[in-house]
């Protein structure tokens, strides 16, 4: 542990500390410059918990149908030791698959700390890699550096080790329909799978091995057209573990952020919260919603403050970096006079709003 | 998105109002449209839960699945939307109109008019698209047979599906979209996605600015979201109890009549909001290139109501060439549409300006009678000299016409010191005198641009029987087989 750790659960305000999952990392990774997100998840703060305290619970609920629907795909995949997904590892991918053993790491003996199911999982596949027999590893808890930081992660996939080399499987319950799924989705699944095997891979690693034994390609096992029948589609990962590393050594260095914060800051649920949490500066961006339970506080502080970036990043861009929506209009009516870097900002918006004005006047244009 | 755009959105938001996008409407709005608001069962994907449909604000048909997992109840409720779509597609064909004969003497007609389907977002048009999908190889006869209208449907769901994707086609609308074309609000793209939202601020209700009226969109209590995806919430406390009483109930038509109150409550918000948005759209007036491109879509229509009888339905994938051939297709639209709508509406024009592609200002001189005498024979090229604000970025040389009559063409002889000199070349008579009025007077204000209206020359692709091997080679007509008739549907 780093110096910084008992600030870090100080900050946690005697809350137990929340795991990641692939989720939140790959949502991580999306807004890198962010230091709230990027504090609140080092200390492994509950920021769901916060963001209902705060008064802005976060819209991620899940249909019931939904659930039991994914449930009972996950359990039709894995029941008997997956032997319906070993056949259709045979089948669909012509893999010479092997008798395998099947160990689920959910939970050791009643007792879920995390240090003790990480050093199982370690355990087994170190043992794994050792001997190079087929295995399926079910809930395999993994550990990855995020600012310095460990973070757990609590991923629902197997780990697949075939000839030596291991795969991530994840199973989603949203279709392929012709070979087809939504783009968004599978987008989605392979951002969450780089995460596994970027953690599997740092595993494989200290456990003294070759960490490309950890395969870039990860298979995604999904219910087929319209039926329950699952299929699999091998996913190469490799675009979005480039982007994942790159925006992992871009994370806000933690620490330096905490060094500029006041020596008490902490989240406790309580009258203090807001102006913690507004002590540690956000920047909101609309993907946030899709990412970061803290995502209607941060759009409605954002909005208070006229940002630019609550409309959009691209709007953001389009206005040259602009940071707030008064400077943008001032720039664009000439009242304020803009800075050197800004002078080129300044007469596109100038030009964009007489164009804009003449249009709507009428005076001028396409059609006479 | 652009600088303009974008700080009509800043614009927006400052003003707690959406701000326009366009002076015209760029797309064709039909006397009575066939609006429908889908709702699908969440987790799966494309079993319809329900549906509100109909061609008049005051007259919606709700069509509901009480137990959207149940295979039979699932068909029933496609053979009853399948008779309302049908009945939309047959009595919109309007009257026909003769053609002159083709190359090889071929007959040739158009209907005078063609269906129009309104869903609420892109999500809906996502569901029309799977429901066509699970629907189109179905067998009406044997042991799995559904009703005859059912694949009828499916085909043309999916046909509706595949001209949506076609830049400037009117056949398949999503109201965000349509929406969005036209104005810009003062949130992002994202909350521009809740049709809600979105009609919250281009007119929000009394007493309420753009912000507050999206606020309300975004609680699912007050405005129900408008599909095909449910409210979680809803889910888990209204519609799951409903479910399962009637399923205990044995088919109880009380109990059926329970859920589709709630299903009815849950759509009715969205479909008042469809039929106000189509009232909005109506207010602006009609672009000019809109007729011509509905044209294009009857176009589409007659042909495939006119072989339906003869083709199968559409296969699974396209094949290697008729892939590409869609995909120059859609370019090419898109190239064409987008430049006709900046030749229909000066704001969109204003993009182009901004990007330096095309110049505005006032001419202040003109030399109407210029001949240009250099060649055999004498040809009228008056000169025009335009004063300019624009960021003018197109070289000397470059051919541009008239914003406001395309015909009327030019070529850039000089550019410097916020005036562009131009040579007029085409599009003011045959005569070495101008006609009347073709060449801009000193003082006129004028608009040109370098952008035309499909440029491009149809695209040359093997036929499918020489599809190159590299491609697969020559592709089977695909023949649905008794597999796609009898696909699980679970
Ligand atoms: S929602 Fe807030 S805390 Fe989360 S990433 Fe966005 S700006 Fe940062």
């Amino acid at each position: 542990m780093t110096e910084t750790a008992p600030d870090l659960s100080r900050l946690r305000g005697g809350a137990p500390p929340r795991n990641h999952d692939a989720r939140t990392i790959a949502a991580l990774t999306s807004n890198p410059g962010c230091a709230r997100r990027g504090v609140m998840d080092a200390a492994a703060v509950d920021k769901d918990a916060v963001a209902r305290a705060l008064g802005f619970p976060a819209p991620f609920g899940q249909s019931q149908f939904a659930i039991t629907r994914g449930n009972a795909f996950e359990a039709q995949i894995k029941a008997d030791g997956c032997a319906e997904l070993l056949a259709l590892l045979r089948d669909r991918l012509g893999l010479t698959v092997p008798e395998v053993a099947y160990d689920d790491l959910e939970s050791v003996a009643g007792n879920d700390a995390r240090e003790l199911r990480h050093s199982r999982t370690r355990r087994l596949v170190a043992q794994a890699l050792e001997s190079g027999d087929g295995t399926l590893f079910d809930h395999p808890l993994l550990r990855l550096e995020i600012a310095g930081h460990p973070a757990y992660l609590e991923p629902d996939v197997l780990a697949f080790q075939l000839a030596g080399r291991l795969h991530v499987i994840e199973i989603k319950s949203f279709a392929v329909v012709d070979g087809q799924a939504e783009p968004e989705q599978v987008a989605a699944a392979a951002r969450q799978s780089a995460v596994y095997v970027l953690a599997l891979r740092g595993l494989v690693a200290e456990l003294g091995h070759d960490p490309a034994r950890v395969s870039h390609d990860v298979f995604l096992v999904c219910p087929e057209n319209f039926s329950n029948r699952p299929t699999a589609t091998p996913l190469d990962v490799r675009p979005q573990l480039a982007v994942l590393e790159r925006q992992l050594t871009r994370l806000v260095r933690v620490d330096d952020i905490l060094a500029e914060l006041p020596a008490d800051l902490s989240f406790e649920l309580g009258e203090e919260l807001a102006t913690s949490v507004r002590a540690v500066e956000a920047r909101y961006a609309p993907d946030c919603m899709s990412g970061c339970e803290m995502a209607l506080f941060c759009r409605d502080e954002a909005r208070a403050c006229g940002r630019t970036g609550a409309l959009g990043r691209s709007v953001r861009d389009d206005l040259g970096g602009v940071d707030t929506i008064g400077t943008a209009l001032a720039l664009a009516d000439g009242s304020l006079p803009p800075s050197d870097d800004l002078a080129e900002t300044a007469e596109q918006l100038r030009t964009a709003a007489r164009l804009r004005a003449e249009a709507l006047g009428g005076a001028l244009g396409g059609v006479a | 998105m652009s600088a303009l755009s974008s700080l009509a959105r800043v614009q927006a938001a400052a003003a707690g109002i959406a701000q326009p996008l366009a002076t015209v409407r760029h797309c064709h709005l039909a006397d009575a449209p066939l609006v429908l608001v889908p709702l699908k069962l969440a987790g799966e994907a494309a079993a319809p839960l329900a549906v509100m449909v109909g061609s008049g604000p005051g007259d919606p048909t709700l069509l509901a699945v009480p137990q959207p997992r149940n295979r039979d109840l699932r068909f029933a409720f496609a053979a009853s939307l399948a008779t309302i779509v049908l009945k939309h597609v047959e009595t919109s064909r309007g009257a026909v109109e003769e053609l002159p004969p083709g190359k090889d003497g071929d007959e040739r007609i158009r209907y005078g008019d063609a269906p129009q389907l309104l869903v609420p977002n892109r999500g809906g048009v996502a569901f029309l698209r799977l429901m066509g999908r699970s629907t189109r190889f179905r067998s009406t006869e044997g042991q799995y047979a559904v009703d005859p209208a059912v694949p009828v449907l499916g085909r043309w769901l999916t046909w509706f599906a595949d001209r949506f994707d076609h830049p400037g086609s009117s056949l398949l609308g999503a109201m965000t979209e349509l929406l969005r074309l036209h104005w810009t609000t003062g949130q992002s793209s994202l909350e521009d996605g809740n049709l809600a939202a979105l009609v919250g601020w281009i007119d929000p209700p009394d007493g309420l600015d753009g912000p507050s009226a999206a606020a309300r969109a975004e609680d699912p209590v007050l405005c129900p979201p408008a599909g095909p995806t449910t409210d979680p919430t809803f889910d888990n406390e209204v519609l799951a109890p409903a479910i399962a009483s009637y399923d205990r109930s044995g088919g109880d038509p009380r109990a059926e009549e329970r859920l589709r109150a709630v299903l009815a409550d849950q759509l009715t918000p969205t479909w008042e909001l469809m039929w106000r948005a189509v009232g909005l759209l109506r207010e602006l007036p009609e672009g000019a290139s809109v007729p011509k491109r509905w044209e294009r879509d009857r176009d589409a229509f007659t042909h495939y109501h006119q072989t339906f009888g003869e083709a199968y339905p559409q296969a699974r994938r396209d094949a290697p060439v008729r892939a590409a051939r869609r995909l120059h297709d859609l370019e090419r639209a898109q190239d064409a549409y987008d430049a006709q709508r900046a030749f229909d509406d000066p704001l969109v024009m204003a993009e182009y300006r901004l990007g330096g592609q095309a110049f505005g200002g006032t001419v202040t001189d003109a030399d109407p009678a210029r001949l240009d005498e250099t060649g055999k024979r004498p040809k009228l090229r008056p000169l025009l000299r335009v004063a300019t604000q624009d960021p003018v970025r197109l070289d000397e040389g470059t051919t541009v016409c008239n914003a406001a009559r395309p015909g009327l063409k030019g070529k850039i002889v000089e550019i410097g010191d916020g005036t562009v000199l131009l040579e007029l070349t085409g599009g003011m008579g045959r005569k070495l005198t101008p006609e009347p009025g073709a060449v801009p007077e000193v003082g006129d204000r004028v608009c040109f641009t370098s952008l035309t209206e499909g440029s491009f020359g149809v695209a040359k692709f093997p036929d499918r029987e020489d599809t190159p091997w590299t491609h697969g080679g020559p592709p089977g007509e695909y023949v649905p087989t008794a597999e796609d008739a009898e696909e699980a549907w679970s």
